[in-house]
């Protein structure tokens, strides 16, 4: 069975985008995923300038998003259940084919990197559009997943972005989730604040992930031979047929105007003398800001 | 692409320093860049003292006739028949906003018998109301929300929407930022305007707070943000107030949806939800065994607060995932923070650093959490909780 997906007939008057055309594999026999992930700073080893209101460059190490791990897991999980493959998809610098070789190392299929000088500058408006064409250009998905959010920018918009790209259902926060037995339906677990919601879509769909939906295999010996040897192939903007004035900066809507570093020091204050003597300093600090 | 006037730069290295991505040096006394390295970030351009950086930027798809966006939209939530407090925060906010902009503040309300909440919108700020109410709405999908507020959006063309960074607002308002192809700036911490081109000043925490930026969205309208519960203080609500209710009847082929709801589940945790709460008491891998972790309970009942926990107060089973603050967890800016037996791993820290007081108990005077810290006790928490506890008892006439 193929399906045409991507079609907004019913969403007509709200729709303005690009119609995305790809195929929907026969799921029957095996599941296409791809798994978007981004390469960000490590925050163990990020310093931050308070004068200057910058990040400190030096010693500062690339990692993969920790959420796209999990979204990764899901991935290689439900494939190693249903059968079919991995996709892994970056956006980034020339670097990033790092985290999709470490990717590869943990079991993903392919890993594609997406990078062009044209992509630089892409706010959450402009990434959506370039990973939506190269999901299009991948031409078959049954599932996309990605991380709650990136550690990096914190803004948790490119999944629902991407999936309203792709005219595709989504639920952000999934803690868990299962595959029916007719192979098409899902339940999932969307968390909130207080409490969660119980789910169902049928696939074609995106995800996004919570830490807790899963514990990240580490890579194998083999997994990191393979990954060492692979090559990762680079798609840029003609490769993608991607409109340059809707990629990257260009394609941007927001922009940054300022930064600044927050100081914490001036602020501080310890406590001093003996357990009792610090808990009544505490007690009259408490008084002063109204919290007793 | 970043250009560098050469007239202006003086090959201080201010740039070189500040640069991320090694994208920028001084080669003979002033700045080249490396095109292909650079990201448009824009650092170098705020750092540079002789303002010799420009980012040069493309046309990229820009909203025509931006003057004909007018007004500022809070979209309310109401959850179990409450406006969230983010709700009125915002009305607030939009009031001081729509002063400075000489226009209106309109709130967007839609649910399932929600009505009344119409005249509490207008009691706590709002000038018009636009009330949808359909039993589709009666539970939450991104979809049939999102179409909804997206269709209002291109009929009624406001120039600013407004929205609380709760898991409801951040999971469907990118739908309807990308249906309407315009900027959205997640979890904004501060909001201003600048009067020369209406722009929205919108700031907010990235890199889990340690960097603050502010965005603008120059060529496009709206200007989407959602805004972090608890940063912004709401009205009094005032009776007197007038304001007018449209009632807005969705369109069938906005409520179609392929998400379905099987069961809304309620988890009370005791207390007030973590993102909502006034005080946090977090217990970290000091209380040493799970019935410690009593101590921290009592301590937040008396506060009126809510207990939050460490990775590796989860990790050893004594609280539930869901109250684990940090990069993988919640992000928490209480009014009070209370960090027990924390030691303060960055991806801790990060989760936590925007919360208004932060009160640290560890054992290690050295321990990181004191870097972000108000005020810093040093002892075992075993010992100091009691005694805190105890003292508060007192000074309530416990």
């Amino acid at each position: 069975m193929k399906l045409e997906i991507g079609n907004w007939e019913e969403h007509k008057d709200v729709n303005v985008l690009p119609n995305f055309k790809f195929r929907i594999s026969s799921f029957t026999l095996a599941m296409n995923i791809v798994v978007c992930i981004k390469q960000v700073p490590d925050a163990k080893t990020v310093r931050f300038d308070t004068e200057k209101g910058t990040l400190v460059r030096e010693g500062v190490e690339a990692v993969i998003n920790p959420f796209d791990f999990h979204a990764l897991e899901a991935g290689l999980q439900l494939r190693d259940t249903y059968g079919g493959k991995v996709t892994v998809l970056s956006m980034g610098p020339p670097q990033a084919e790092n985290a999709l070789k470490e990717a590869l190392s943990l079991g993903a299929d392919k890993g594609i990197l997406l990078s062009d000088r044209a992509f630089a500058g892409a706010d959450t408006l402009a990434t959506t559009y370039t990973l939506a064409k190269a999901i299009e250009k991948l031409g078959s998905v049954d599932l996309v997943l990605c991380g709650k959010q990136a550690i990096d920018g914190d803004t948790a918009q490119v999944g629902p972005g991407l999936a309203v790209r792709l005219g595709l259902p989504y639920v952000t926060c999934v803690n868990a989730l299962s595959v029916l037995d007719d192979r098409k339906t899902m339940h999932l677990r969307r968390v909130n604040e207080d409490g969660y919601d119980m789910l169902e879509l049928e696939m074609p769909a995106l995800l996004t992930v919570l830490a807790s939906l899963n514990t990240p295999r580490l890579p194998s010996l083999k997994g990191k031979m393979r990954a060492k040897k692979a090559e990762i192939p680079v798609w840029g903007a003609s490769e993608l047929g991607a409109k340059p004035d809707m990629v990257g900066l260009a394609g941007s809507a927001t922009q940054v105007v300022s930064t600044s570093v927050p100081s914490f020091e001036a602020r501080r204050e310890m406590l001093e003398g003996s357990a009792e003597e610090q808990v009544e300093a505490l007690v009259s600090r408490f008084k002063e800001a109204g919290i007793l | 692409m970043l250009k560098v006037d050469t007239e202006k730069c003086t090959g201080c290295g201010e740039c070189e320093e500040s640069c991320t991505f090694e994208a920028i040096f001084v080669e003979d006394e002033v700045a080249v860049v490396n095109q292909d390295a650079c990201t448009l970030c824009g650092i170098c351009v705020d750092g540079c003292p002789e303002g010799a950086l420009e980012i040069h930027v493309g046309e990229g798809l820009l909203t025509t006739n931006l003057s004909s966006w007018k007004g500022i939209w809070v979209v309310a939530e109401c959850r179990s028949g409450v406006l969230a407090p983010v709700t009125l925060e915002l009305l607030a906010k939009s009031r001081e906003l729509a002063g400075e902009l000489d226009t209106e503040v309109t709130a967007v309300l839609m649910g399932h018998k929600i009505e009344s909440k119409a005249q509490e919108l207008i009691f706590y700020g709002a000038d018009r109301v636009l009330v949808v109410d359909h039993p589709e709405l009666a539970t939450f999908t991104d979809e049939v929300y999102g179409n909804i507020l997206a269709d209002l959006a291109k009929k009624e063309n406001p120039e600013i929407i407004l929205v609380g960074a709760t898991a409801m607002g951040r999971s469907y308002i990118p739908r309807v930022a990308t249906i309407l192809e315009t900027g959205l700036t997640a979890d904004c911490t501060g909001l201003d305007v600048r009067a020369k081109d209406r722009a929205l000043l919108q700031t907010r925490p990235a890199f889990g707070g340690n960097l603050l930026a502010t965005i603008v969205c120059p060529g496009h309208r709206p200007q989407m943000a959602t805004v972090r519960p608890h940063v912004m203080r709401a009205n009094t609500p005032d009776p007197g107030r007038k304001g007018e209710v449209i009632h807005i009847l969705p369109g069938e082929n906005l409520l179609s949806h392929r998400v379905q709801v099987l069961e809304s589940v309620k988890e009370q945790a005791e207390g007030p939800n973590l993102s909502e709460a006034d005080v946090i008491v977090t217990a970290g891998r000091g209380f040493e065994q799970e019935k410690n972790v009593d101590l921290a309970k009592e301590l937040a009942d008396l506060l009126g607060g809510t207990v939050g926990a460490t990775r590796a107060a989860v990790d050893a089973g004594w609280l539930s995932g869901r109250t684990q603050i940090g990069q993988t967890g919640v992000t928490v800016s209480p009014k009070l923070y209370m960090a027990c037996g924390v030691s303060g791993a960055i991806q801790h820290i990060v989760g936590m650093q925007g919360s208004e007081i932060i009160v640290s108990i560890n054992k290690d005077a050295e321990a990181p959490i004191f870097d972000v810290t108000t005020y810093g006790l040093v002892g075992d928490v075993k010992e100091i909780l009691p005694l805190l506890i105890q003292r508060i008892q007192k000074e309530r006439g416990l």
